[in-house]
């Protein structure tokens, strides 16, 4: 019986799922002449880059040594690559900058309870969330600043002008995402809101923020600040940094999560409403969750870029890892000329570390968040 | 079918025999005149299905009483409580009134359980497990008990809207609004929805849908109401209503429905 149906037609009987044929697997490398040049550029462009850098970084690479004398070529008899010895002999004042030695376990401290919080609370899965968010966001943050600062607790008081390289990175980076983050939110909404004033509010102080570079802002809070304030009264110069770092982020992250709020739907929070949940348990529980989940994208692309700006503390004089690091190429027992490649070649790993690390786990959160899409 | 369902008419207080009332109703956007002069009574346990061309303000009565839209004249008592600018009257209307949308309005990224128990225990602080005992008990009454775990998107439209309507009986509401609730939906999929809607009329339940499906008009209606250009034209019991409707509008409306 023909399948074309002229006419009147009645299928005999329904015809049964067939196996689906797979989907077709090519080989894409060398399939067609266009593929065979492109793997033929790729391939000498993954040569021409990568040879040269794993020369400097591996094959060429001084690993053991005292000072500049063996990252020189004439004393290694070769040419030579990346001088490791300078970054293992500089490694504690890239960690800890200028902090003094016998306290640098309070960093050390602080890091590992910093670490121990955040893990569980990035794993889904493992229990107490909630305690755990409670102890990272709020009681570790004052742990930390009494353990860091000191002057309390018998513990000596170490100024905040000594801190610096990763500690400073870190402690500017982490303060300004987490408090970035609530303030951008509640930015956001100010700014949708149906309140006039509170509108016009958020648009102007959104806006001025976006509107100023980082490095005025720095600045301003840094130099300008002290002369507008009544005599006597002195702001830490690491805390008027965080401050200006965490509102300038916060402006940004606003807009993001503007973007998203605008993504859900109104009849989401008619929904709500209509259940009898109020502003706030229609934003947190319905329209929040689902914005804040289209914009991660756009947050940790955010929270990335602040990583990398919390550098630009350099120009206030607080000297974070590329700081310390520039401090340390002025040392001479190590001015060799590869010091110089070694020390950036360290520093970009390490802030490529923790943005690819962000990157990363942004992913894992979005594929774990769509799981009702599929 | 047997009847240990819950029953929505004892379980309510009942402190007011009228469920709902407008008196002089008005409300504009912008310029257009939305609602007209609306006066409707709706008995505790009555039934009514509002009906009329689109753009003539169904709608718009049925979210201005629970307040999703404000009425700008006049005024709407929902079980003694007046609808106002008080916020807390508003919460206590919306607690009060459920609501069911043409578009099912669930939360996507929330369970179909969650999506039932988010107002027991938030708005009426009920403890999870009761909140999820007693959202079992209505998704077994709209007969979907076995996708509590599931997300709505990956619910058939009747299954979506079905679970829509447990999760306003969560809420025990003493009335049930309903927004053209089969509108959006497949057509093999409106009878699923309407046998529920069917059920929950027999249990007593006060209802005000804005539909037109006429067989289910038929069926389970007190009276009808016709609208048009914001204005109600008609009210009367079903049955006049269908044989001889007093209006000329409401007689060219019916024919173009009825075929």
């Amino acid at each position: 019986m023909s399948d074309v149906a002229t006419g009147a037609f009645v299928s005999p009987k329904l015809l049964p799922p067939l196996p689906s044929p797979g989907r077709l697997k090519r080989w894409r490398i060398i399939a067609t002449w266009r593929d065979v040049v492109l793997t033929a550029l790729s391939l000498y462009l993954i040569w021409t880059l990568g040879w040269p850098a794993l020369k400097f970084l591996f094959l060429d690479a001084v690993w053991t040594g005292s000072s500049r004398a063996d990252c020189l070529a004439e004393t290694a008899g070769h040419p030579v690559g990346a001088c490791w010895p300078f970054i293992a002999a500089k490694f504690p004042q890239f960690v800890y900058g200028f902090y003094p030695e016998s306290e640098r376990w309070r960093a050390d401290l602080t890091f590992f309870l910093g670490g121990m919080l955040l893990l569980p609370l990035l794993i889904p899965r493992t229990p107490f969330k909630i305690a755990n968010a409670l102890l990272f966001f709020v009681a570790f943050p004052v742990v930390a600043y009494f353990l860091l600062i000191g002057g309390s607790f018998g513990l000596h008081y170490v100024e905040t002008r000594s801190w610096g390289g990763l500690l400073v990175t870190l402690v500017v980076a982490v303060t300004g995402i987490v408090t970035s983050l609530p303030l951008g939110i509640l930015l956001a909404l100010a700014r949708r809101s149906e309140l006039p004033l509170l509108r016009t509010g958020a648009v102007i102080f959104i806006e001025f923020w976006r509107g100023v570079p980082l490095v005025a802002v720095l600045f301003f809070a840094t130099f300008m600040l002290p002369l507008f304030l009544p005599p006597g009264w002195e702001i830490d110069a690491m805390l008027r940094v965080l401050v200006g770092i965490s509102i300038f982020a916060a402006a940004y992250i606003a807009e993001v999560i503007r973007g998203g709020l605008q993504a859900v739907p109104r009849a989401q929070y008619e929904g709500a409403k209509a259940l009898g949940l109020g502003y706030w348990g229609a934003m947190g529980l319905v329209v929040l969750p689902q914005a804040l989940r289209v914009s991660i994208p756009g947050i940790v692309n955010i929270f990335i870029g602040l990583f990398k700006d919390t550098t630009l503390v350099l120009t206030v004089a607080i000297f974070d890892l590329l700081g310390q690091l520039r401090a340390a190429f002025a040392d001479p027992n190590w001015s060799s000329p590869s010091t110089l490649f070694t020390g950036f070649a360290f520093a970009g790993l390490i802030y490529f570390v923790f943005c690819f690390g962000m990157s990363r786990y942004s992913l894992f959160l979005e594929r774990r968040l769509h799981r009702d899409r599929d | 079918m047997a009847a240990e369902y819950p029953t929505h008419a004892g379980l309510s207080s009942t402190r007011h025999a009228t469920a709902v009332e407008m008196i002089g109703v008005h409300k504009w956007y912008g310029d257009f005149h939305a609602l007209n002069n609306i006066n409707l009574e709706v008995k505790r346990g009555e039934r009514i299905v509002i009906c009329g061309p689109s753009g003539s303000g169904k709608s718009t009565l049925l979210r201005c009483i629970n307040r999703l839209e404000e009425h700008q004249r006049g005024r709407i008592f929902v079980d003694g409580v007046e609808v106002n600018a008080d916020l807390q009257h508003i919460d206590e209307v919306r607690r009060e009134v459920g609501m069911v949308f043409q578009q099912f309005n669930l939360f996507p990224h929330l369970t179909v359980l969650e999506n039932c128990t988010l107002a027991p225990i938030w708005v009426r602080h009920m403890p999870k497990k009761a909140a999820e005992a007693l959202a079992m008990r209505f998704l077994e009454r709209v007969r979907i008990p076995e996708q509590a775990n599931k997300y709505p998107g990956q619910l058939s439209g009747g299954q979506q809207q079905r679970v829509a309507i447990a999760r306003a009986l969560c809420m025990n509401p003493k009335v049930m609004l309903f927004d053209e609730p089969t509108s959006a939906l497949d057509p093999e999929m409106v009878k699923e929805v309407l046998d529920t809607m069917v059920e929950l009329a027999r249990d007593g339940m006060t209802m005000i849908v804005v539909s037109h499906e006429m067989g289910f008009a038929r069926e389970v209606a007190n009276r009808m109401v016709f609208m048009d250009e914001g204005q109600i034209v008609e009210i009367n019991a079903p049955e006049p209503f269908f044989a001889h409707p007093q209006h000329e509008r409401t007689r060219l409306f019916l024919r173009q429905i009825l075929h």
